[in-house]
């Protein structure tokens, strides 16, 4: 996010619905200890063929989309697995933001908290943008993140919704820990409270795992029939 | 007090405080992880200074990275060096911070929604979080279960609490009874493919119905493990004499008086007989069937006598243009009926469908019978104690006979983060979550269904209707 708030730049089209994390960010760049190196695994499958070749047609290998900072959606966009990696890779890629007509629930969390701009606009109007940017010379468009507002080169506008606290994240980028962290007492008082009421929701994982093992594996208290089908119905 | 549902129950009673007209800060019982999406939340909180709020309260299990090769337990080992690192550095986490982990070589370890609920770890008006999509698997025990992203476990473990936006309340309403042949899997296929992928986006989902109440507590697991495949943010299932019962068995720390007392709490548990939904569906178990799914979408599902549907039935150029991907990668033509695929591979696993009683299903189906020639058959037990459980009950000699591979618990082919993958092209008979393209390994072909469909489709070689095939 740039300090004027606003994104202006290449514009991809990717009108692929229900557009998993699966796809965004393949298992095989999941095995790091840190955040490294996942521009290389961005939707690697559709990028590349098996053999490891660049797919000349895929949108994103086209030379008029080469440096896109938005990525145009479909709906369900980075639905799925809750890898935040796909986050990450679209940032490392070089995506400021993505615009689609609805996001996967834990994909758009996960975005808000590293301050990746997610556009929600009706369908048509995605579809339109598509459009335009797929047929137009310039594929360029622009965010104003103050306004809300997507306009297009010819000078069309859509504006957005944001939720104010999800604004807040994105322009300020708010420390949610430090925040969190600075009324430590009210969890402190809530603790006491919650196990008191309710002794049940606090586990005792040590003495589980010492009480299952000093039952040896069977543990389970009463066994269900062998080879019956309790799931039939 | 205004009639409100037992979702907004649990999120009040784990608000801390409310932070605006949306976000709550919510407080979290359990906090689970795992080896991949863990490792950055924990470098996140030593580059802070931080340290683990509530160790107590932080459950580790190694389990999307393991390698399933039936070896003994005791000679488990990670060969894929990343891999390798990754368990090893959620190791070091797991002791620095004094957390509780089931590592590589423990005898209890397994897939994490599995190892939890058989340890007696999630119960009824809990709070569970896990930076995993299917720790909706909860509600099916009354508890509020969602997956969280990494900079979220870090805030998890930091705080103990998490900034929430409260979802939206949705009831599903099921009646009558489940046809014979027919699973809570089928059901939750049922439902997907007749709401979508995002019809559930934003909610918060309650099963409600005869054919809910019906259904084992591990069956209620199974549908609210795959609630997340609609985009729901939670599913639940108010507890009853069902859940109490299964809870009970299985909790080691508490003693009879407390038990009795947590369960007359949790008959509490419940929507409020005038409370309010943002959304209704209402569903006919009897016409629940066997489901399969043709595509790379957990929507894009059909009873096994139905066909491939033409282009033509899409709505609007985006879903056309989808439909047209899926079908180019998983290789049907739209006509094609889905009994009588042949298929390559079978998979019986995952944190959907590898606890007891789905495998004493597939046992049941393949008892007597040879996996067909040519394909190839894995049952993955979802921990080492449903793995012992099914030794002891003979299932697993059943399935070996039957010419199955019987291996070591972890998550396995469901997503392919370790050694079992398969290869491009091959079709697989999966129990599993996700047709993702390439969830299975690049250019998989998945058919996802019930653990007695998949092992009737490992004896005949191709996608069969078990309601043809049962000896029920």
């Amino acid at each position: 996010m740039s300090e004027t708030h606003r994104i202006a730049g290449v514009a991809a089209p990717l009108p692929i619905g229900n557009l998993d994390t699966d796809q965004i960010m393949p298992k095989q760049f999941l095995l790091g200890i840190d955040k490294s190196g996942l521009a290389d695994g961005l939707l690697h499958d559709l990028r590349f063929d098996a053999e490891g070749r660049l797919r000349p047609d895929f949108v994103l290998n086209r030379p008029e989309y080469r440096g896109a900072r938005i990525l145009l959606g479909g709906a369900n966009f980075g639905c799925g697995s809750s890898r935040e990696h796909a986050v990450w890779g679209l940032q490392q890629a070089g995506f400021d933001a993505v615009v689609a007509p609805s996001y996967g629930e834990i994909f758009y969390f996960n975005a808000m908290n590293n301050r990746l701009l997610l556009v929600t606009l009706p369908p048509e109007q995605v579809q339109v943008l598509m459009d335009s940017v797929a047929h137009g010379q310039d594929k360029r468009l622009t965010i104003e993140l103050g306004e809300q507002i997507v306009s297009t080169p010819q000078g069309d506008e859509y504006p957005f919704d944001l939720q104010p606290r999800q604004k807040r994240m994105l322009i300020d980028g708010l420390d949610m820990i430090a925040m969190t962290l600075r009324d430590a007492a009210a969890i402190d008082r809530f603790e006491a409270e919650h196990w008191q009421v309710r002794p049940w929701c606090r586990v005792d994982i040590a003495r589980t795992r010492a009480r299952k093992r000093g039952a040896g594996l069977n543990s389970v208290r009463s066994q269900g029939q062998a080879l019956s089908s309790e799931k039939e119905r | 007090m205004p009639a409100t549902t037992l979702y907004r129950k649990l999120v009040d009673s784990h608000t801390v405080e409310r932070l605006d007209a949306d976000n709550v800060l919510l407080y979290a019982d359990l906090h689970i992880m795992n080896e991949y999406t863990s490792p950055q939340a924990f470098a996140g909180l030593a580059q802070r200074g931080l340290r683990v709020r509530r160790p107590r309260q932080q459950l580790g299990v190694v389990d999307h990275v393991i390698p399933t090769r039936p070896v003994p337990i005791a000679a488990r080992t990670i060969d894929i060096a990343p891999a390798a690192r990754q368990a090893a550095n959620f190791a070091a986490n797991c002791a620095e911070q004094g957390i509780k982990l089931f590592d590589v070589r423990d005898p209890m370890q397994g897939i994490e929604h599995v190892v939890a609920p058989e340890l007696g770890l999630i119960r009824p008006g809990m709070v569970v979080l896990c930076g995993d999509s299917h720790t909706t698997t909860y509600g099916a025990l009354g508890a509020l279960g969602f997956g969280i992203g990494t900079s979220e476990v870090e805030h998890v473990l930091a705080t103990q609490t998490l900034v929430y936006r409260v979802a939206k309340d949705m009831r599903i309403q099921v009646d009558g009874r489940l046809p014979l042949g027919t699973t809570s899997k089928d059901l939750i296929l049922h439902i997907i493919a007749k709401i979508g992928a995002q019809g559930a986006r934003g909610y918060a989902v309650e099963y409600v119905g005869e054919a809910i109440t019906a259904l084992s507590a591990e069956a209620r697991m199974t549908l609210c493990n795959m609630t997340v495949e609609a985009g729901a943010r939670a599913a639940l299932i108010a507890p009853d004499a069902i859940t109490s019962d299964y809870v009970c068995e299985r909790i080691c720390d508490m003693d009879d008086a407390a038990l009795a007392a947590a369960r007359a709490a949790w008959r509490q548990l419940r929507t409020d007989a005038s409370a309010r939904f943002d959304a209704e569906h209402r569903f006919d178990a009897s016409e629940v069937a066997p489901y399969v799914t043709w595509g790379t979408s957990p929507d894009q599902a059909l009873p096994v006598d139905g066909t491939v549907p033409p282009l033509s039935d899409a709505a609007g150029d985006i879903e056309r243009a989808t439909w047209h991907k899926a079908l180019d990668y998983i290789g049907l033509a739209p006509g094609t009926p889905i009994e009588g695929i042949p298929i390559d591979r079978v998979f019986i696993g995952s944190c959907t469908n590898a606890r007891i009683e789905d495998l004493r299903e597939a046992a049941r189906v393949v008892w007597g019978r040879k996996v067909a020639p040519g394909v190839r058959a894995m049952v993955v037990p979802g921990s080492g104690l449903v793995r012992d459980q099914a030794e002891r009950e003979g299932i697993a000699q059943v399935l070996v006979e039957a010419g199955f591979e019987w291996r070591q618990p972890g998550c396995s082919m469901c997503l392919a983060m370790n050694d079992d993958v398969l290869a491009p092209g091959e079709r697989c008979a999966s129990t599993t979550n996700r047709n993702f393209e390439g969830r299975q390994g690049r250019g998989s072909r998945t058919h996802l269904m019930s653990p007695a469909m998949a092992a009737a489709a490992a004896i005949a070689g191709r996608i069969v209707d078990i309601r043809k095939e049962s000896r029920a």
